[in-house]
């Protein structure tokens, strides 16, 4: 059985949410598995992550390297091909880190690489039992994956749920030394924060958020007139910022902003897990698609079959209605 | 600046509801409508825009068969200059490194200094771009939302990260990038710009052309496989609400008053 290796990242001396995520997932491996938390890094903020994973992994690896400082996937890349083995199994979360990581380094390792896996069937023989979702998550599909010559796998995150355990006091193994030379042809320069934008979605109990169901930009003011009835705030998903419909502050997701509202009205949403990581603290989802296999309708609280453009203004009128009534 | 792009056409899972078909070894595929991978055509914009104020050519490439040359053909109306389609029996069942090796043997048959591939495709993993980039050992760079052209055989990209916050970085030219949605706004192409590329040949190069081993590539080459495909088991599910359109909304009035969102 391989050994079975978790690459942990980090910010400001915390460690990723998908630290835990990937214990889970290396159980669904092998029950018995006690995987090897991998982190790379420099100086305090370093030192306090492996710290903390020392509580949740018998064993963790430190990799410190002031070039490191910073997670240039470039970097880190070829710290990890010096200093992990090449034929064991390396589960990494697929964030825009690892989407930047490990297919190279599946490359260099001349190990197998599936990504954005959503469940583990444990392993047959060599053999990893997976499962990804396709086609925009309508469909799912069973992989087979030879992890004879070593496996990388990109896991998605929120996927795997953490299991309640003792802490544990593992022990944290320097591999510093062994990370040679690092130049790359990539250098990071700097980070530029996102604009706060004219209305923070953030700040709203109720979000009536379109998708690419709104078909076009006049279409918004459809969704600005129920928001507008109902006190809300109108937020996106990422093909209407594209389309740029709307300004960017106002998208939900991991590459946007993370919300919490009370009621999240998401309307011509497909409900891709990126946009849904951008959803907190359990809101009470309504769903209107006119794809009844919209996978948004997995995870909304009320879906209702119907297309926005007719279907919102109808609603708009009958709340207005209401609201008259009762005044 | 010679640009070679990377592109596929995929199933549009805006325009379709996917299937399984009756044996559930694929999605039922007739009758889907299929058309350019959508960052993929984001990634042609940005090579067409680049060699707009650079120079040079953008030459559009795909792993594929007869039908994909479509694909092709339209990002040619949008002004590539060249398409060029990747076919042979022994490419089928490749998985990401397959395509990735057979990508890696053509680039060697002529001369790029640039990459593109859209940052995923509909039924992919986000993996060809990097993987090429290994294989080629040129620097890579994913989910790239902004390309500026340096002095020195550089470019400065921004890579979108959490938050939607930006990454910026300098990279070594020749070198990979994974191009995002919404990094320009692709050119509209109408039927007219197809029927004036439509006489253009579309040289074909086959495993042996490209001095390919079959091993490497196919079926044969694949560590992934898909063994099947499956309608994954809805959780709790949403609770629907059906009935005419008068009676859906009022319960939904009723539903967003309980929970405190209307009053």
């Amino acid at each position: 059985m391989a050994r079975i290796f978790a690459y942990i990242a980090h910010k400001g001396g915390i460690a990723d949410d998908a630290a835990a995520e990937l214990v889970a997932a290396a159980r669904n491996i092998d029950p018995a598995a006690s995987p090897v938390a991998v982190v790379t890094g420099w100086g305090a903020e370093l030192d306090a992550v492996c710290e903390t994973l020392r509580g949740s992994y018998a064993e963790v690896w430190k990799i410190a390297n002031q070039a490191l400082a910073y997670p240039n996937a470039e970097l880190v890349r070829k710290a990890l091909l010096n200093v992990l083995p090449h034929d064991d199994i390396v589960l990494v979360s697929h964030s825009h880190f690892g989407i930047d990581l490990s297919p190279g380094l599946a490359i260099r390792m001349n190990s197998a690489f599936v990504s954005d896996v959503s469940g583990i069937d444990g392993i047959d023989g060599t053999y990893l039992k997976l499962v990804r979702q396709e086609f925009g998550g309508q469909v799912s599909a069973h992989m087979r994956c030879d992890a004879s010559a070593g496996a990388v796998l990109n896991l998605r995150p929120g996927a795997f749920k953490p299991q309640e355990g003792a802490a544990i006091n593992g022990v944290i193994v320097d591999k510093s030394a062994g990370v040679g030379a690092l130049t790359v042809g990539r250098r990071y320069l700097e980070t530029v924060v996102a604009e706060a934008g004219d209305v923070d979605i953030t700040k709203h109990a109720v979000l009536v958020s379109v998708g690419r169901g709104i078909q076009e930009k006049d279409n918004i003011a459809i969704a600005e007139e129920l928001a507008e009835t109902l006190g809300a705030a109108v937020s996106c998903s990422r093909p209407v910022v594209d389309a740029k419909w709307l300004p960017k502050s106002r998208q939900v997701g991991s590459s946007g902003k993370t919300v919490k509202p009370k009621i999240y009205m998401a309307c011509g949403i497909s409900g891709s897990f990126q946009h849904l990581a951008g959803l907190k603290g359990s809101p009470f989802i309504v769903a209107i698609n006119k794809n009844p296999k919209a996978p948004i309708f997995q995870v909304a609280d009320v879906g209702i079959v119907a297309d926005i453009l007719e279907f919102l203004p109808e609603l708009t009128s009958k709340v207005r209605e209401m609201k008259q009534v009762s005044v | 600046m010679e640009i070679l792009v990377c592109v596929r056409r995929v199933p549009d899972t805006s325009e379709n509801e996917i299937q399984l078909n009756a044996a559930g070894n694929d999605i039922e595929r007739d009758d889907l409508v299929y058309s350019i991978n959508e960052p993929d055509n984001y990634a042609v914009e940005e090579a067409l825009q680049i060699t707009a104020k650079v120079g040079g050519n953008v030459t559009v490439v795909t792993v594929g068969s007869d039908d994909d040359e479509e694909v092709l053909r339209r990002e040619m109306a949008m002004g590539a200059s060249r398409g060029v389609l990747l076919s042979d029996e022994a490419f089928d069942g490749s998985d990401g490194r397959g395509i990735a090796n057979i990508l890696k043997a053509y680039v060697h048959n002529g001369h790029f200094d640039l990459i593109l591939t859209g940052v995923q495709a509909e039924d992919g993993g986000a993996q060809v771009g990097g993987m090429l980039a290994a294989l080629l050992d040129y620097p890579f760079a994913s989910l790239v939302n902004s390309i500026s052209v340096l002095d020195g055989g550089k470019l400065k990209v921004s890579r979108e990260i959490e938050g939607g916050n930006k990454e910026m970085n300098e990279i070594d030219l020749p070198c990979v990038l994974s191009i995002q949605t919404g990094i320009n706004e692709p050119r509209y192409v109408g039927m007219r710009g197809i029927r004036q590329v439509a006489s253009l040949e579309v040289p074909t190069f086959s495993a042996s052309n490209l001095g390919l081993d079959a091993s490497a590539v196919g079926d044969a080459g694949a560590k992934v496989k898909r063994t099947d495909y499956f309608v994954p088991a809805l959780g709790k599910g949403a609770e629907m609400l059906e009935g005419d359109q008068e009676e859906i909304i009022a319960k939904l009035i009723e539903l967003m008053k309980a929970k405190g969102g209307l009053n």
